[in-house]
């Protein structure tokens, strides 16, 4: 089963591309041989039942699988052209270069500050302390969060609502300077304002990073992405513009899923 | 359709089933009066032993003290700061016949059966003050010196019926009491209750977990902290978690022996030290320490782990600046506990030698030392009377001690406590 791919692509430059990739949980195969070139100037959005592996897929990404002692990865992924599954590769490195916002929102037990400052002072990214404020302030606006907590930088971000805290996930991933972001399904825990107020956010971001999004929302992925993929059964069944799956499926089974069939 | 509907509601507007939600309602206050039964029994135990315990123990800290005035410009001593200074001082006054001015002196304000009741080595407090104000020989002073255990108990109503009456006079005419005695927590063991004090044991016990947490606690925390969140899953760590959870288990005494057979074959001349004591709790301690802080790092959730791993945190970073933090009071929790057991262990020091009469307290962590469990255990097997009351201030101190400890513990880990 190959991967029905659209043929109305434009050539795109590749951030980054997997080209057969498995991933195995012990002896069960999550994904299977799935190739895919994430583009710079996109959003692109996983789609899928659940189970399906899009997730797992995405945490193939930036190596987040290697803390599950059973999984495996067999292919490539490139970023850059460069394999980032080779011995040599730098799994710290990767995981600045490419970031990741979670299902539920995890800000540390900190104050807002250090939640944004972390990831630079680890990095040695800022200079000094007025470098690394204005990093901080730098990616809070970027999240959209600036102007509801730059009154209250010391209190602990576990005390921001749910929406909150997830956008201020997003500005500790912006804030250590990513050239991809990853969100596994970063609004399944919010409510529909406060997943407004993230996709407005995600177009906002969208051509400073290459963002790849997870998601279940179907209306989600139309309105977000550009470029989407449909996964089933750990497979990637077919994959091409947003506006192209959504009104021209060419599989069955992408039909099928799209207008609420099964999922 | 609505038939069926109202026989599914029926239920729960029968008689039946308001008896039955009675029942239910009752079960909840029986079960809610045995809660409170069972608090309230174990109030009612634990402030009858408080009582109890305070009650005797307050004899404890008291002793029984003549009166003795001195008037030392008729003693004919000599000395100054430099003669007397230290033990040297102690010797010279001996020489110049102290003990013997101070039973002279007694003899004439008590009378002569009473001086013959004056503490055995009651002239050692009048050293100690003329070593501490040479400038006393020039004049007049007054002493509460210690009488002896014979005429203590005299005074609290017990032995012989002379001694009684010798007490009930003395006491009459204002020359012995019971004072409060300051010098319990500064003096060490001795074989006269009146003269023995338990700061020998204290400080052996604080030397002893000062050992026991410097050993326990860093290495307790880092095996917890390699067995979650570094050591693969496999045989090998199971069988050390098998064992560590053994080892919580093993009986204290057999940590004493493992401490004689193995720390004092390797350290044969540190017998009853403090050193050794709080080696061999510490082994006693680690599978507590152990087990709490995998637990308590077990519960940081995984997502914080995530979180940092996903900005580019490397595994020691993840661990030590978000996984150890949180899980720190956890940690804490269980090394308040394990420090408790081993505070009041007595049984392993047993067979270390730290089971020893200890007149001065302990220099250092080699020098021989007894610990607060181990001085009561003496002084209960002590026949004079005078030793119950000390035995009973002895706890006192313990559990105080205890207290503290436990109240600087609560007080890191509140101070260390996220919430989220």
């Amino acid at each position: 089963m190959v991967t029905v791919v659209h043929p109305n692509l434009e050539d795109t430059e590749a951030k980054m591309s997997a080209r057969d990739v498995s991933v195995f949980y012990g002896d069960k195969k999550a994904i299977d041989e799935v190739s895919i070139d994430i583009p710079t100037e996109y959003v692109t959005a996983f789609i899928g039942p659940s189970g399906c592996g899009k997730s797992t897929f995405l945490r193939a990404l930036n190596r987040m699988n290697d803390t599950i002692p059973s999984a495996r990865v067999e292919g490539t992924i490139e970023l850059d052209g460069e394999d980032i599954y080779r011995s040599k590769m730098d799994v710290v490195q990767l995981r600045a270069r490419v970031g990741m916002v979670f299902q539920k929102p995890n800000p540390f037990p900190k104050s807002i500050y250090d939640n944004i400052a972390y990831g630079p002072k680890i990095h040695g990214i800022a200079e000094s302390k007025a470098d690394l404020e204005e990093i901080v302030e730098t990616s809070l606006r970027r999240a959209g969060l600036w102007d509801e907590v730059k009154d209250r930088l010391g209190d602990s971000g576990t005390a921001l609502s749910g929406g909150q805290q997830q956008r201020l996930c997003i500005a500790r991933a912006i804030a250590v300077d990513p050239e991809v972001i990853l969100m596994d399904e970063p609004c399944s825990a919010l409510d529909p304002i406060a997943t407004a107020k993230i996709e407005e956010l995600i177009d906002d971001l969208n051509g400073r990073y290459a963002i790849v999004i997870v998601t279940h929302s179907m209306q989600q992925a139309a309105r977000v992405s550009q470029r989407t993929a449909f996964f089933h059964l750990g497979k990637m069944v077919e994959y091409g513009r947003t506006t192209d799956i959504f009104t021209n499926p060419l599989e069955e089974r992408t039909k099928d899923y799209i207008t609420g069939r099964y999922g | 359709m609505s038939e069926q509907a109202a026989s599914l509601r029926a239920p729960t507007r029968t008689p039946a089933f308001e008896a039955r939600l009675k029942k239910r309602y009752a079960a909840e206050r029986r079960f809610r009066i045995a809660g409170i039964a069972a608090i309230g029994f174990s109030i009612f135990v634990l402030a009858f032993l408080l009582v109890t315990m305070a009650l005797n123990g307050i004899g404890g800290f008291q002793r029984a003290e003549l009166t003795v005035p001195i008037d030392f410009t008729e003693a004919g001593l000599a000395g100054d700061r430099t003669s007397l200074a230290g033990t040297a001082g102690m010797q010279s006054l001996e020489n110049q016949g102290l003990p013997e001015v101070v039973a002279f002196f007694a003899e004439q304000s008590l009378g002569e059966e009473a001086a013959a009741e004056l503490g055995e080595s009651a002239w050692r407090e009048v050293a100690e003050a003329i070593i501490a104000d040479p400038a006393l020989l020039q004049r007049e002073a007054v002493f509460e010196l210690p009488a002896t255990s014979d005429l203590a108990g005299g005074l609290s109503g017990e032995g012989s019926p002379e001694m009684q009456a010798l007490a009930a006079q003395l006491a009459e005419r204002g020359q012995l009491e019971k004072n409060f005695d300051i010098g319990f927590l500064q003096r060490s063991d001795a074989t006269d209750p009146q003269q023995a004090g338990i700061w020998g044991a204290l400080k052996g016990s604080m030397l002893t977990m000062i050992v026991t947490l410097l050993l326990a606690f860093p290495i307790g925390v880092m095996a917890a902290l390699y067995l979650e969140e570094y050591a693969p899953k496999n045989r090998w760590t199971d069988i050390i978690e098998l064992s560590i959870n053994n080892l919580a288990a093993v009986p204290s005494i057999i940590f004493g022996l493992l401490g004689l057979a193995v720390f004092l074959t390797i350290f044969p001349n540190l017998r009853s030290a403090p050193l050794i004591g709080g080696m061999t709790l510490a082994l006693m301690t680690l599978p507590v320490i152990v087990i709490s802080g995998r637990n308590a790092i077990k519960a940081v959730p995984p997502s914080i782990r995530d979180g940092a791993l996903a900005i580019g945190a490397s595994p020691i970073q993840v661990v030590f600046h978000h996984v150890l933090p949180l899980a720190l009071p956890g940690i804490l929790t269980g090394t308040i506990i394990g420090m408790a057991r081993a505070l009041g262990e007595t049984a392993p020091l047993l067979m270390i030698g730290m089971r020893v009469f200890v007149a001065s307290p302990p220099e250092d962590f080699t020098s021989a030392a007894t610990v607060l469990p181990m001085q009561i255990f003496l002084w209960s097997d002590e026949i004079d009377r005078g030793f119950v009351e000390r035995t009973s201030a002895a706890i006192i101190v313990l559990l105080l001690f205890l207290l503290v400890m436990n109240g600087l513990a609560i007080y890191l880990r509140n101070k260390f406590e996220k919430k989220w």
